[in-house]
């Protein structure tokens, strides 16, 4: 199972969970599993292509997945991701 | 104010338009776009005259109308209005017909510009009732947000790479703020920054109170055109790290035009980074709506931000006003230091060099004409910087105490001034 953390801003979508394990391979599988437990997150967090707004940032193991292979990038047991907005700091 | 909001209407997404109530939030749940303040421009416009802004005490908070606070300020109350200084020898050496420096290297009570975004933070945390607040920072935010927090008696914890200035840490250190230095570059720290600010009911600055800690950089372009006397400066080159202060410099403009406080005449707006993290210098060159992310490596480690969260709107700004965008090296930014400091005697941390460096770059290229005006916004002070700079300015001369010795030196290496 993969460890996601879930942020405020998709926390009422989510049903108030911060935190939730899912199965997936790949981080688009892991937005897909998602969309289907919770319609409609996809919609929030990918742009009408499918890809991942500008306007979200994802870490594998706190690493950002665009430095890495974006929503190909490979999931395995034990992993967490994390979903921030892009907005904030600086 | 006579409404329970001040002269703020609400907070509104800048993508999609949705509205919220003017709670702690940054982010739009529809599409994760950023939330802005709105203000009521048309009750403003019947406020906020020049002889009302004229009769009030010299500080930022003399445009209060424009800034998204619901009452009066209640942290940073004597922010801003730093001295807008006529450099007629950076000018010339330059090769510019006018040039101003916009001095925040002096803002009370940091030395740096994020005494103003800081005070409208913190004032509208105290307004929320948050009794805790944070940030991540590159340095000047924490030394700001320590300093007023200690001020208005709140707990206060920042967020900053391991690795800064030291400089920079102890003036965190020293006003009893809880200093968490992460083993890792800026981006990292704001991301574990977004966590804990989802977890914890803080206000962080830069992230939860964003959209009202951003609205006190407008501050900085008020000024400038007060102190121009009324007007908007033809060319305004600002440094960038999130981008956030350009776009903010840029709609201080628009506001003061919209509510005929100044003539609406045209502007360009350029922006500067270092060449080791310039990810919206290098779209902008290749002209591109979007930057690729990076991994920061420069000296100037206040701009060092490699995902700048406003690079896209920074980018459209440039574009939209015609202006520039460039970045400098770390060589460039330290003669960068140094020529500001030679010339008008103001030190400047590496962010100014930054932006004298890429000035200079402008000019000579001529994207600034030689025959115009510019202002250069310098936002913090050299002394927060030492270490760019120490061992590339000189050393001092020892003697003895003989004025034979000394008259010896003054021989060797300033033959003109030695009396006949």
């Amino acid at each position: 199972m993969v460890r996601l953390l879930i942020p405020p801003t998709l926390r009422r979508l989510c049903g108030g969970e911060d935190t939730l394990q899912l199965h997936a391979r790949s981080v688009g599988e892991l937005i897909g599993q998602l969309h289907r437990r919770f319609n409609g997150v996809r919609d929030r967090l990918c742009d009408d292509q499918g890809r991942i707004r500008g306007s979200v940032l994802v870490y594998v193991n706190e690493e950002d997945i665009r430095f890495l292979q974006s929503q190909g990038t490979p999931l395995k047991p034990g992993d967490e991701v994390c979903i921030i907005p892009a907005y904030a700091g600086g | 104010m006579s409404n329970g909001n001040g002269f703020m209407k609400a907070l509104k997404c800048r993508e999609c338009g949705h509205e919220y109530p003017l709670g702690a939030t940054h982010v739009c749940e529809f599409d994760f776009g950023p939330l802005e303040v709105a203000y009521d421009y048309e009750r403003i416009a019947k406020t906020l005259t020049r002889d009302v802004i004229r009769s009030r005490p010299q500080t930022m908070w003399r445009y209060r109308e424009l800034l998204p606070i619901a009452g009066e300020p209640s942290v940073g109350r004597q922010v801003g209005y730093t001295p807008l200084v006529r450099a007629d020898r950076l000018a010339r050496r330059l090769g510019i017909r006018e040039l101003w420096i916009k001095n925040d290297a002096v803002n009370y009570p940091t030395l740096s510009f994020k005494d103003r975004v800081v005070s409208v933070a913190l004032s509208r945390s105290v307004e929320l009732g948050f009794r805790t607040v944070a940030c991540a920072s590159t340095g000047n935010l924490a030394n700001s947000v320590a300093a007023n927090a200690a001020s208005a008696g709140l707990h206060c914890f920042v967020f900053i790479p391991h690795d800064l200035e030291q400089g920079k840490v102890l003036n965190s250190l020293i006003y009893g703020a809880s200093v968490i230095g992460i083993r890792g570059h800026y981006d990292e720290v704001n991301r574990l920054c977004a966590e804990i600010a989802g977890k914890y009911p803080w206000a962080f600055v830069n992230v939860n109170m964003r959209p009202y800690y951003a609205e006190g950089s407008k501050s900085m372009g008020f000024e400038i055109q007060e102190q121009l006397d009324w007007r908007i400066p033809e060319h305004t080159v600002v440094c960038m790290a999130s981008g956030s202060l350009l776009t903010k410099i840029h709609k201080s403009y628009q506001e003061f035009s919209k509510l005929g406080l100044v003539p609406a005449t045209k502007w360009k707006i350029h922006g500067a980074q270092a060449t080791g993290c310039n990810p919206i210098t290098q779209a902008h060159k290749a002209g591109l709506d979007f930057f690729k992310p990076q991994k920061p490596n420069t000296i100037a480690k206040s701009l060092a931000i490699g995902t700048p969260a406003d690079g896209f709107y920074a980018l459209r700004v440039m574009k939209e006003t015609g202006g520039s965008g460039d970045d400098v090296t770390d060589d460039e930014i330290r003669e960068g230091i140094r020529l500001l400091a030679e010339c008008e005697g103001i030190f400047a941390e590496t962010a100014g060099g930054v932006t004298v460096g890429v000035a200079r770059k402008l000019i000579a290229s001529g994207r600034i004409p030689a025959d115009s005006s510019a202002v250069l916004c310098i936002t913090g002070n050299g002394l927060k910087t030492l270490d760019a700079v120490a061992g590339h300015v000189g050393q001092t001369r020892e003697i003895k105490p003989s004025l034979r010795e000394f008259e010896a030196l003054l021989a060797r290496e300033n033959p003109q001034l030695v009396s006949a």
